[in-house]
């Protein structure tokens, strides 16, 4: 017993040394990870800062309550009332746009619900509501998710009346594409994350293109009056770098399948 | 089909250009589980004797409980130690979250109930002998808990590796409490479940394989250890 303790010990002492070294976490979405954009960037961003950055991968929903209870030193995700709502709670200090990128609705090669040449992305949902076909949904409250809910809404349609074939998977988006694959199954993805998907199966984008599929990424630093912990000066760095000319060109030139995927767009 | 092959291919190739990354999160797959192992031994084995040899009022509601436990859920644990140790929790001033050692705690306490069970099963065993002859020389209580303990080390070992495939394999709770950092908290498991969310099944397969192939290395290298030692475990 006394052995455990002291190792216990002495492992709690390594873990404040190593602490010592410059580290910032950031929660970031899953979109963000799986799109391959991090390994463009982060690098980047620790070899200019001299610092350790600490990618935690999650689901906006998660990501912002990681940043609530103090856990992570800045957030960066994509969903704007969320946003807004830890602004306003305080947790957050601010919410700087970094960058935009598009959903796309994927489905099967032949396109039973004949979403293709919808005029527009309510008709393809509408179609979508109709049609008889399975819908893979992230069902975990990220971005994606709630973009999703977001358009049901538009279109006055609950999903859960499209039954069983309404498939509710509580998963991070490679993981939700992979059981729509499975499926052959419709689904909303952003475009970055299905275009560095390795398993795209029978899966096609279907529609693209709407103004409503706009998805924009933004960074939220925690507030040092909510969290005394927080590295505050090193999270102001990364926001400038994130804002900065070097961002910008690297962000614009991060290109899958030779199609930029995200575009640039701070202020 | 065409995917495990490709696994098994990559597997290979992985390990034969001693990839530094994977080598990395193997090494420090195995230092989680190993630590967390080692501080669930030294609480196990020693209360697996202690309930053997002596009768109080709970015993036997701390050993059906203990049994109960075996099963604990990873994903809960994990869900619950993320909440101690969360910043906002009662033990957020230490800075655990997301470091190694909230892993090592997360998987003691997923191993140690394990370990206790089967520890205490197989000294139950042997009580049944021993008790009489133990009692009729003399010996104190804790000399009883120093033999049984010695005399069912085989049984103990196999404890060992029940706990060590648990904690290896595990990653609902390393998931929660590790976060899946980077060159900091990521290990094999989470290394699987990322490339999984990435759609690279063959990578992720060779991590797998990775995975079992140290799993098996560790059992033979342990049944290995007993045979060399022929006399003193037996």
């Amino acid at each position: 017993m006394m052995r455990a303790l002291l190792i216990c010990f002495m492992l709690i002492l390594l873990q404040v040394t190593s602490a010592l070294a410059e580290k910032v976490r950031l929660a970031v979405t899953s979109s963000f990870h799986n799109s391959g954009l991090s390994d463009h960037l982060i690098p980047h961003l620790e070899t200019d800062l001299e610092i350790d950055i600490q990618l935690i991968v999650v689901g906006t929903g998660q990501a912002i309550k990681l940043g609530e209870n103090g856990d992570v030193d800045a957030i960066l995700v994509h969903s704007k009332p969320d946003e807004e709502e830890i602004v306003k709670t305080g947790f957050a200090k601010h919410r700087r746009e970094i960058m935009f990128n598009e959903y796309v609705i994927l489905g099967p090669a032949n396109d039973p619900a004949q979403i293709k040449f919808s005029d527009n992305l309510l008709e393809a949902f509408r179609n979508l509501s109709k049609a008889n076909t399975e819908f893979v949904s992230r069902g975990d409250l990220s971005g994606t998710h709630k973009k999703e809910i977001e358009i049901w809404k538009k279109i006055n349609f609950n999903p859960k009346k499209i039954g069983t074939k309404y498939i509710s998977v509580g998963s991070t988006m490679g993981k939700a594409i992979n059981i729509a694959v499975a499926f052959d199954a419709y689904i909303l993805s952003d475009k970055a994350t299905w275009l560095n998907h390795k398993n795209k199966g029978n899966l096609e984008i279907q529609f693209e293109g709407d103004l409503l599929l706009h998805n924009q990424y933004s960074f939220l630093p925690i507030n040092k009056n909510k969290h005394s912990h927080v590295e505050s000066k090193l999270v102001k760095k990364i926001e400038e770098w994130l804002v900065s000319e070097k961002a910008k060109k690297l962000i614009n030139s991060y290109i899958i399948e030779d199609k930029q995927v995200f575009t640039f767009n701070a202020k | 089909m065409n995917e495990i092959l490709q696994g098994l291919m990559q597997a290979f190739w992985l390990v034969l250009s001693f990839d530094s990354e994977l080598i990395t999160i193997s090494l420090r797959s195995l230092y989680v589980t190993l630590t967390a192992l080692t501080i669930s031994t030294l609480i196990a084995f020693p209360l697996a004797a202690f309930l053997v040899v002596t009768r109080f009022r709970f015993r036997q509601a701390i050993i059906a409980t203990l049994n109960a436990l075996m099963g604990l859920p990873p994903v809960v644990v994990g869900l619950i130690v993320y909440i101690l140790f969360s910043r906002s929790g009662p033990l957020g001033v230490l800075g655990l979250l997301y470091t190694t050692s909230a892993m090592i705690i997360a998987q003691a306490i997923i191993i140690t109930p394990l370990i206790t069970s089967i520890a205490h099963q197989s000294m139950q065993g042997l009580w049944v002998d021993y008790r009489n002859l133990l009692i009729s020389i003399n010996v104190s209580k804790m000399q009883s808990l120093g033999t049984l303990m010695w005399d069912s080390k085989k049984a103990l070992i196999t404890a060992c590796l029940a706990g060590f495939g648990r904690g290896i394999g595990e990653v609902g709770a390393i998931m929660i409490v590790g976060g899946n950092i980077d060159n900091a908290t990521r290990v094999l498991t989470t290394a699987i479940s990322l490339e999984t969310s990435r759609g690279d099944f063959a990578l992720a397969l060779a991590l797998g394989f990775v995975l079992i192939s140290l799993a098996i290395s560790v059992s033979f290298t342990t049944h290995w250890l007993g045979k060399t030692e022929r006399g003193g475990l037996r």
